[in-house]
């Protein structure tokens, strides 16, 4: 089985969002970065795989040579491999187009993303890879196993569960549930000692791929006023003003 | 030209989020001087009516399949086919679980930029600007098209629905037109019980692990209809299996906008943070005053919600009767 685990690099949950340059760009300043935690999931469920069924796991990744240190703790947590494509992710097609050209060249029967990167959150990049390379998508999976030569997924949908099969190779939107969050993966010290000698290959792409939209600039929502508080003998004072003042009830 | 809108139902009637699509629609068709087309699979005159009132010119309807039966790529091809004989300059479509399992198919077979999680209508029209949900809604950010045509996932419960009485007709939709190379067979459906989804409730009562055991989720189920809202929970009350996963609002569950959430006995993790920042009023219950919560909220209460939820209740109660 040729697992591809594709990875995004994202700040970490508890990091303070602030912008720079007239709010066009990310300041990284105190930012430590992360696997996205969707993909994180994925991760663990491939080498969950792996150790079930025996497979090769090659984590792919789009962007620059800063993100070295958390491939290889993809590596260090279980990945045969990791790639680095070399060019900066900048929008959701041109992430795509960059994996998928990739994949095209190395086989793969299951190919895992996070549903979508806590960061931009677009959730765009399984479903252009799919749609790229004209096969199934199975959308904020939930649960996956392999039935002979056929996938069977559990996908969230809006107020429910499906449960669909298909056929290999198949691009796999995880999320929670495809494994249990306390079942994550975290590196070894073997695991990150043999993490030092497994393949990190970089890859230059081969055309030049641009993007269809732009990101101009961003914006930080108003402060928060200060909390109203009410005192828990006066609930009515409450619903009043739910009612009359905030008028969401 | 058209604006073309995805309507999605379910169990047959619209979904709210679908109404927010046809106004986004009516708004983007008035500013570009262009009609809009609405695709709903229904045969409920019910329906069309309301997709009228929002704004649609006209209706494309399929009404010999349920959407639940119809596989993504599937229906992707549908709206894409609709899309390219309408000439439609632009796609809306709800930010759902749908939603976001169709809209990348559909942008790259239509050759058209792909804007998700859009939470307002357009800032420029020429090129397309339209102002998006990011970092969990730490921050927004702003997407510029570069290409002529779009597709645009509409956040529910973020622009709000705006009635423009338009006349419609009604056209057959062509169900042959759907075809799919890519086999994803729907073998079986598992649809929970509760009432409202909750990534469209205007209003979420959500409770965590103060409530101490799940036979104390009564009050927050009766909470929660009182005010026709959602019932949600934090993540350690999900993976302790006291209420379905399905509910776990928050970084790693889902995320959700409402113009209210109740946050009760919960002490606002900045993971949990992540899933309800998007939300209009907070309101915090917590018996400890100290709870990082508060610091996020509208409103708050310090107290035990074993006194508090039944008083709400009451209070509510009270001021509806009258």
């Amino acid at each position: 089985m040729e697992i591809a685990v594709c990875i995004s690099v994202v700040p970490d949950t508890t990091s303070k969002i602030n912008f720079t340059e007239n709010n066009t760009k990310l300041d990284e300043s105190g930012i430590t970065y992360i696997i996205n935690p969707f993909d994180e999931f994925c991760l663990t469920k491939a080498i969950f795989i792996k150790e079930e069924i025996g497979a090769n796991i090659t984590v792919l990744n789009v962007g620059e040579a800063k993100n070295d240190p958390i491939l290889r703790k993809a590596l260090a947590i279980g990945a045969d491999k990791a790639v680095r494509i070399n060019s900066n992710s900048l929008d959701g097609i041109s992430t795509a187009k960059h994996i998928a050209n990739y994949i095209k060249k190395n086989n793969f029967d299951l190919i895992f993303c996070g549903k979508e990167s806590i960061d931009y959150n677009g959730g765009q990049v399984p479903g252009f890879i799919a749609a790229i390379l004209n096969i199934p998508l199975a959308n904020g999976c939930v649960g996956m196993n392999i039935e002979g030569e056929k996938i069977i997924t559990k996908n969230e949908i809006d107020n429910g569960i499906q449960i669909c099969e298909s056929t290999k190779p198949l691009v796999i939107a995880g999320q929670k549930g495809l494994v249990e969050e306390k079942e994550l993966k975290i590196p070894s010290m073997r695991g990150i000692m043999m993490a030092r000698s497994k393949p990190l290959d970089i890859v230059n792409p081969e055309e030049i791929i641009i993007n269809n939209i732009e990101l101009k600039n961003f914006e930080l929502p108003l402060e928060k006023t200060e909390c109203k508080m009410i005192d828990s003998e006066n609930v009515g004072e409450l619903i009043n003003l739910l009612r009359n003042e905030a008028k969401v009830l | 030209m058209y604006i073309l809108i995805f309507a999605e139902t379910w169990n047959g009637k619209l979904k709210k989020s679908s109404f927010e699509a046809v106004s986004y629609g009516r708004n983007l068709a008035d500013k570009l001087n262009l009609k809009v087309a609405t695709i709903i699979f229904s045969n409920s005159d019910e329906n069309f009516k309301l997709i009228g009132k929002y704004g649609s010119n006209e209706i494309i309807k399929y009404e010999s399949i349920n959407l639940e039966d119809i596989e993504n790529d599937k229906l992707a091809n549908i709206i894409c086919k609709t899309a390219q004989n309408k000439e439609a300059k632009h796609i809306i479509i709800s930010n759902t679980n749908r939603g976001k399992s169709i809209c990348s198919k559909i942008a790259y077979d239509l050759k058209s930029s792909l804007i998700t999680n859009a939470i307002s209508l357009p800032t420029n029209h020429n090129p397309l600007t339209i102002k998006c949900k990011a970092f969990s809604s730490k921050a927004f950010s702003f997407y510029e098209s570069k290409l002529e045509n779009s597709v645009i996932t509409l956040l529910p419960n973020s622009i709000g629905c705006k009635p423009t009485e338009t006349s419609y007709s009604i056209l057959e939709g062509d169900l042959s037109i759907a075809n799919s190379s890519t086999e994803l067979k729907i073998l079986k459906e598992e649809k929970n019980t509760n009432e409202i989804s909750l990534t469209d409730a205007e209003r979420v009562v959500s409770a965590g692990r103060g409530l101490k055991s799940p036979e104390n989720w009564n009050m927050i189920e009766e909470l929660a209809n009182l005010i026709n809202g959602g019932t949600a929970c934090s993540k350690p009350v999900s993976d302790m299996g006291w209420r379905p996963h399905a509910e776990h609002v928050g970084q790693t569950g889902i995320a959700i906008n409402p113009d209210l959430y109740i946050a009760i006995g919960i002490s606002g993790a900045i993971q949990h943070l992540a899933g309800v920042s998007g939300s209009k009023k907070i309101v915090v219950i917590n018996t400890d005053p100290d709870a990082p919560f508060f610091k996020s909220a509208d409103y708050g209460i310090v107290g035990d919600a074993f006194e508090v939820v039944p008083k709400m209740i009451e209070e509510i109660k009270k001021t509806q009767d009258s």
